[in-house]
């Protein structure tokens, strides 16, 4: 079988930098072809170029044999490649019916023709076999996993043939990822080339049916799935082992620093005990919106606390935000971009955001400071100075974590530490949280990326419906029983 | 499962609003508040805060802002009268007027466009810029131009004429909301206004064609302001430089206590027509009352707060 979309020889230079290397790329109908590499490998800045983004320097594409030559993302959707992003192309406040057709609405002297609209909408949705959603409610009142499928349903109506998802499922609930990759095998079946990106190993041994590895910018290779295992796909894609992954050095947990009992916020969590000791990482497990997040906010003072006890070392009681980083308590947001970081201000702004001192700033002062966090936590940038928003989000994220330790908190609270990172960089995450650990700190992990808890932590609650179970030792635990009492089966 | 759309409780609350103003001051006006008369005046007196509003509405459903409105609506009027002083035809006027002001939003369209200024800052040129041309035409003193039939279309309605219910200019306001209601919700323009407004990047990916319909927003917005100045020069049968100060301020207010968000994608022309009513019924209510103009300057400006706390207070509970 020839591939429908061939990308031959592709390369590409920024200033000094190679960024892609002579990589070549091809993937036929009714194929589900991943496509593997690390933050920086070259990745995107492929996707980019198919998608008309940016010009290739060197290279040919073509697309059903006809050559392709996208000016812009536009002109690329027209001939028929439509892009996923994580950040979906969504305008919230238009209806279902308005989104999916977005640039291509049939009007007759400009006035939509509002039953043709629905039904081609409902024939799109129908073939991804989501027929019962209401096509009149505006996109922002539904969760992600709609908006991620009205925008999938745009490419099929748009007729796209190449359909490029871009990690997907990475903030997705387990139930909806399951939705989700109906989806995909639908868009396979109907004939599609899709092509998938991905970091979760089980996703791609689920849907792909070949793999193509990038390292540095340079082609890895590409091969089929069948009988590929996770060694050699890691292995391809960082060049060293998968046992290597999750560090997990001997720890001895002392004295209980955080103490809740029967916590109780307005929407969730309804009941949360847990004791969290020093030197020890307590995981919470659980679906989105099973209450995780709320119970670190209700915890951090940023939602308001319904009923229950916290006692965080020898503080009583609820506190502002403000109170817990006093009393050395930090947390990591999940939303990286909108509340855990200012992008636009420097490394060392962001660093020294919650040690300023009281009256002037001494911007020599934060940036050396920041320097030693930089080297460090091996933060790759230009320097202190240089605007967060630029960094890789391994990197940024490594910033975040940067702040509460500058910070010198004894509890951290992570949520989603490795959210849209990519493989190398979720190491370097491990390894700082074990770190930490190591170091007499109190560390409170919520992931929905169980192989993740599992690796790093000491002991799992899982949470469910706003309840939190009981912790258990990671020995006593395994996936399978921790997704059991996720979903309460 | 069919869910009730936010903007119904919206326009529930501004119509309940409207009615509590309008009752509270017919109690302490009982004589000449509640009358046929004093609805025809308020009528009359919202048609030009309507106007320019419903051209604003576009703009922020947009996400941009248009602060050059007033200054167009008194170019405009300074346009009429000039035509009209040199005896042409006062349809050629009017025609002239409106024209005035789409092409002083299509100046505003192209520079937010082309140069990639934010439209607040390109609109706060543009209103110092559209000022000093009208006054500069005008001489610095005001145009008087010979009497004819643009002066009655905001005129008290004759004996002979209470057929009409309504002066032909508050009919026009209402005809033209109409077709902005539902140009706004049943064109491709419309639509494609609003995803702009609510994603500019989304819109553009799916091959909107961002510039032309913003450069179209604006030029619309234009143009209404040149109907108000119409509307403005009708009423003071004189083109001067000077009128509509901080009209575009009203509007802004209009249709924000009409629902929009600064931000964006979000509005409806209903809205923005009860903001402006609610607006015109608390000045004229206050001055009937006897309150002082101060007064009213911070009762104003206490509701265009208070509208937007409870709006964004409700979005919170409805989620």
């Amino acid at each position: 079988m020839t591939d429908f979309l061939q990308m031959r020889g592709i390369g590409k230079r920024f200033g000094a930098t190679i960024a892609l290397n002579c990589v070549d790329l091809g993937v036929a109908e009714g194929e589900v072809h991943a496509l593997v590499g690390e933050n920086g490998s070259g990745k995107s800045t492929l996707m980019r170029i198919l998608a008309g983004a940016i010009r290739a320097d060197d290279g040919t594409m073509t697309l059903g044999g006809e050559p392709y030559n996208p000016k812009n993302p536009a002109d690329g959707r027209k001939a028929g490649v439509a892009m996923i992003h994580q950040e979906l192309s969504i305008a919230g406040h238009l209806p279902i019916v308005d989104n999916v057709l977005l640039g291509m609405e049939e009007a007759r002297f400009g006035i939509i023709k509002r039953t043709e609209a629905k039904r081609r909408v409902k024939a799109a949705l129908a073939r991804l076999g989501q027929e019962d959603l209401d096509l009149e409610v505006p996109a922002q009142q539904f969760p992600l996993a709609v908006r991620q499928l009205i925008e999938i349903a745009r490419a099929v109506a748009v007729g796209s043939r190449v359909v490029v998802l871009d990690e997907p499922t990475s903030s997705l609930t387990e139930a909806d990822v399951q939705q989700l990759f109906d989806v995909v095998k639908k868009l396979r079946s109907d004939g599609h080339a899709v092509l998938y990106i991905s970091h979760f190993l089980d996703e791609l041994h689920e849907l792909a049916d070949r793999m193509t590895v990038l390292r540095d910018g340079q082609l890895v290779g590409t091969r089929s799935m069948d009988g590929v295992t996770d060694e050699t796909i890691v292995t391809m894609m960082v060049g060293r082992g998968i046992e290597e992954m999750y560090p997990r050095s001997v720890r001895h947990p002392s004295e209980v620093v955080l103490d809740v009992k029967s916590l109780a916020g307005y929407t969730r969590p309804d009941d949360a005990s847990f004791s969290l000791y020093r030197g020890e990482v307590l995981g919470i497990a659980g679906l989105n919106g099973s209450g995780r997040s709320e119970l670190l906010r209700t915890l951090f003072g940023l939602d308001p606390i319904k009923s229950g006890d916290v006692q965080l070392g020898v503080y009583q009681g609820p506190a502002s935000p403000a109170r817990r980083w006093a009393e050395g308590m930090g947390l990591l947001s999940e939303n990286r971009k909108e509340e855990g970081l200012a992008l636009n201000l420097s490394i060392a702004d962001n660093i020294t955001f919650t040690t300023l001192p009281r009256g002037v700033v001494n911007p020599a002062r934060i940036n050396q400071s920041s320097q030693t966090w930089i080297e460090r936590l091996g933060i790759r940038c230009q320097g202190p100075e240089q605007r967060v928003g630029d960094l890789s989000g391994g990197n940024q994220q490594k910033v975040a974590i940067a702040r509460m330790l500058h910070h010198g908190v004894d509890v951290l609270m992570l949520d989603e530490p490795t959210r849209g990172i990519d493989v190398g960089s979720k190491e370097g995450i491990y390894r700082l949280i074990d770190e930490a650990a190591l170091s007499g700190k109190a560390i409170l992990m919520v992931s929905s990326y169980l192989p993740e808890l599992l690796g790093t932590c000491d002991r799992i609650a899982v949470m469910r419906k706003g309840v939190l179970g009981k912790p258990r030792r990671v020995e006593e635990v395994d996936q399978e029983s921790l997704m059991h009492e996720a979903v309460g089966a | 499962m069919k869910r009730v759309p936010r903007s119904v409780f919206n326009l529930v609350g501004l119509v309940v609003a409207l009615v509590v103003i309008f009752v509270v001051f017919s109690v302490l006006q009982p004589k000449s508040f509640p009358t046929v008369s004093n609805l025809e005046t308020l009528a009359r007196q919202s048609a030009i805060v309507a106007l320019v509003s419903l051209g604003m509405t576009y703009v922020i459903v947009n996400a941009g802002i248009d602060l050059s409105v007033g200054s167009t609506a008194a170019f405009s009027g300074v346009a009429i009268a000039w035509i009209l002083q040199r005896h042409y035809s006062p349809a050629l006027a009017l025609l002239g007027g409106v024209l005035a002001g789409a092409i002083a939003g299509l100046l505003n369209g192209l520079l937010i466009t082309r140069l990639k200024v934010g439209p607040f800052i390109v609109t706060l040129g543009t209103m110092l810029i559209i000022r000093g041309v009208a006054t500069g035409v005008a001489h610095e003193q005001t145009i008087n131009p010979p009497d004819s039939w643009l002066n009655n279309l905001l005129a008290v309605l004759g004996p002979d004429e209470k057929w009409k219910l309504l002066p032909i200019g508050v009919w026009l306001t209402i005809v033209l909301a109409v077709l902005a209601a539902l140009s706004l919700r049943y064109t491709r323009f419309g639509r494609h206004v609003i995803a702009i407004g609510s994603n500019e990047h989304a819109a553009r990916l799916c091959g909107v064609p961002v510039e032309r319909v913003t450069m179209l927003v604006y030029v619309i917005s234009g143009a209404f302001a040149g109907l108000a100045g119409l509307m403005l020069f009708s009423r003071l049968t004189v083109g001067d430089p000077t009128v509509a100060n901080g009209l575009e301020l009203d509007a802004i207010a209009a249709v924000v206590i009409g629902g929009a968000s600064l931000t964006g994608g979000e509005g409806s022309i209903l809205g923005t027509i009860l903001g402006a009513l609610i607006m015109a019924t608390l000045r004229a209510g206050a001055s009937q009352v006897g309150l002082d103009n101060w007064v009213q300057q911070i009762v104003t400006g206490v509701i265009i707060v208070l509208a937007v706390a409870l709006d964004k207070l409700r979005k919170k509970q409805i989620g």
